[in-house]
């Protein structure tokens, strides 16, 4: 097996072992970044030489026989709205084109502890407001499995760059599929942790309220070791929450466990054969003895018009802060056209923001604004209520949900992009898990004319460590 | 269909430049997105229950009852020890450094009183 082919405890064992150098492995994913990059186009930004700095430390340490953490030495690819102090930060967006972070996310920090070596910051639509990657500013990322297919999105680089293996795991966030859309697309794992698993300080806010970060890994394995590197409570942000890590081998125990099938997730618009793989993959749990049931989320088909109204509504308001005076694009040098602080205002914003995210901005506004606020956004609000009743009852019945991830395999490049319905209806399995905080996995589950597959495994709160072993269980087979 | 005089209030509201084009393109887009977005005003299968008790004639029906909520996992009163944090000074000067335009240490507005 290739180099970068290698699981993380693979490369873990390689490092202990002496087999290879992590100067060798930061070179070698260099080496495939260099030789394939400029097909696919996952990065924005390569950061060589914190990466060859960071791989020597590591070095160091295992000559002088240090205790080597799981992470250290393993290469990784950072989503473009996660800040990593000192390398630049555009969220895929022309305002922050210029824009260098000033510290570290919680994230990071936690990543550079560990000694995991950043290779560089990936593609994503601005503001991680997209399904398909094509709504970055600077370029869109193509899917490796077929070049002429979208990623998914918004965290397509992070996704894309995992499955060409320029690294080995990959950070994305998931504000109504983000990650798990891409990681089916794609064919690898992603792990949308519950709301507040995850510290958010240092991720650029799109909606907060639905916002987390989350691993994008070749395997489960992998999924569950990155989750427990960058999970637990932060100080930095005030709704992150200390969970007990309880791993238990579920294995054994298969026969127990119940699992329900929204009978809502499986009707028109999803493709047939798409569907088959689902089931199939469902078929094996049964055959393994766990109990497949047929369950009811009555307000399921509410769910992208109550999340329409709510996303873009947090999002006007967190993205009111780029302004063209505190940092960003400006048009304030811009004497002729810039003369009033209202002008400096109307023009950085209306020449940095892209056509997506000024879309998602006025609509926002629009639902908030006067006489609109309770038809909209208040009645949403209930909406989200009756959403998370819907889940909170499924779950006295299962302990765990089964749906496809998208109701389509990865579409071409420029489908959907000049109609933003279609493009938003591709997130219509994500969106309730963000709305109701649920942890969720996007698990590759099979192929369709050689396009991954993913099946999407919910779970209760805070139970990610259920979901990622009955993941390992498929892998396993 | 949203009308052009709301695209051009909501622009505003919101701070954003749009040419005559864009104006037009936007007002298209919101009227299809606002448009799917009123599903959200098609009865819900509560409503349609309350209604036939109270056999009420009101066509907008009653979900005053039902809490909304704005974050998934509820949390309270998260507090934290009121004191600065070490890395303010160097923080701030590399927040300063990102700014467009400064004086003396301050960010630089264009002038608003004429």
């Amino acid at each position: 097996m290739k180099i970068q082919e290698l699981t993380i405890s693979k490369i873990h064992e390689g490092l202990r072992k002496k087999e290879f150098s992590a100067l060798e492995i930061c070179k070698t994913y260099f080496g495939e970044i260099g030789k394939k990059d400029k097909k696919i186009s996952a990065f924005l930004t390569k950061t060589e030489d914190l990466a060859l700095s960071q791989s020597r430390n590591i070095d160091k340490m295992i000559s002088e026989g240090e205790d080597l953490p799981i992470l250290a030495g393993i290469p990784c690819a950072i989503k473009d709205n996660i800040l990593v102090e000192d390398v630049k930060c555009t969220a895929g967006s022309k305002i922050l084109e210029n824009y260098v972070a000033p510290y570290d996310a919680t994230v990071i920090k936690k990543l550079k502890t560990q000694g995991a070596v950043i290779l560089g910051k990936t593609n994503l639509d601005e503001f991680a407001m997209g399904s398909s990657t094509e709504n970055s500013a600077f370029f869109p990322t193509k899917n490796p499995h077929d070049l002429t297919r979208v990623p998914g999105g918004s965290s397509g680089g992070s996704a894309a760059a995992v499955a060409a293996n320029f690294c080995s795991f990959a950070l994305g966030s998931d504000t109504g599929g983000s990650i798990r859309q891409p990681a089916s697309f794609c064919g690898v794992v992603g792990l949308k942790p519950t709301y507040g698993a995850v510290s958010r300080y240092g991720l650029i806010a799109f909606a907060s309220s639905l916002d987390q970060i989350g691993p994008i890994t070749k395997t489960v394995e992998d999924c569950q070791i990155v989750f427990d590197a960058i999970k637990g409570r932060d100080e930095m942000d005030s709704t992150s929450i200390k969970t007990e890590s309880k791993i238990q081998k579920i294995e054994s125990k298969i026969k127990d466990l119940r699992i329900g099938v929204p009978k809502e997730y499986f009707i028109k618009g999803m493709e047939p054969e798409v569907e088959k793989v689902i089931k199939n993959a469902i078929k094996k749990y049964e055959q393994a003895g766990a109990k497949i049931e047929e369950i009811s989320l009555p307000h399921a088909e509410y769910g992208l018009a109550c999340y329409y109204i709510i996303a873009p509504s947090e999002a006007s308001a967190n993205l009111a802060r780029y302004d063209g005076i505190k940092y960003g694009h400006s048009a304030t040098g811009d004497k002729r056209q810039a003369a009033s602080l209202l002008d400096v205002y109307l023009k950085s914003r209306g020449e940095g923001f892209g056509a997506e995210v000024r879309r998602r901005i006025m609509l926002g506004t629009y639902v908030l604004s006067a006489g609109y606020y309770e038809a909209y956004y208040l009645r949403a609000q209930k909406v989200r209520t009756l959403i998370k009743q819907d889940f909170d009852e499924a779950f006295k019945k299962v302990d765990l949900i089964f749906t496809p991830v998208s109701p389509t395999t990865a579409f071409k490049i420029g489908e959907k992009i000049s109609d933003p319905l279609t493009m938003y209806l591709s997130d219509i399995f994500t969106i309730a898990v963000n709305l109701t905080g649920l942890p969720a996995l996007s698990l590759p589950c099979g192929q369709v004319d050689g396009l991954p597959v993913g099946l999407q495994i919910i779970g209760r709160p805070f139970e990610e460590e259920k979901i990622l072993n009955l993941g390992q269980f498929f892998q396993n087979l | 269909m949203i009308n052009k005089q709301d695209i051009k209030h909501i622009a505003k509201l919101a701070r954003l430049g749009l040419t005559i084009k864009e104006i037009e393109t936007y007002q298209k887009d919101l009227s299809l997105i606002l448009n799917y977005i009123e599903k959200l005003k098609i009865e819900l299968p509560e409503e349609a229950k309350m209604k036939k008790k109270t056999e009420s004639s009101s066509p907008e029906a009653d979900i005053s009852k039902i809490e909304p909520t704005s974050h998934s996992v509820k949390i309270e009163n998260v507090e934290r020890e009121d004191k600065e944090s070490e890395r303010q000074e160097a923080g701030s000067k590399k927040l300063m450094e990102l700014a467009p335009e400064t004086k003396q240490g301050f960010l630089k507005v264009k002038s608003i009183f004429k």
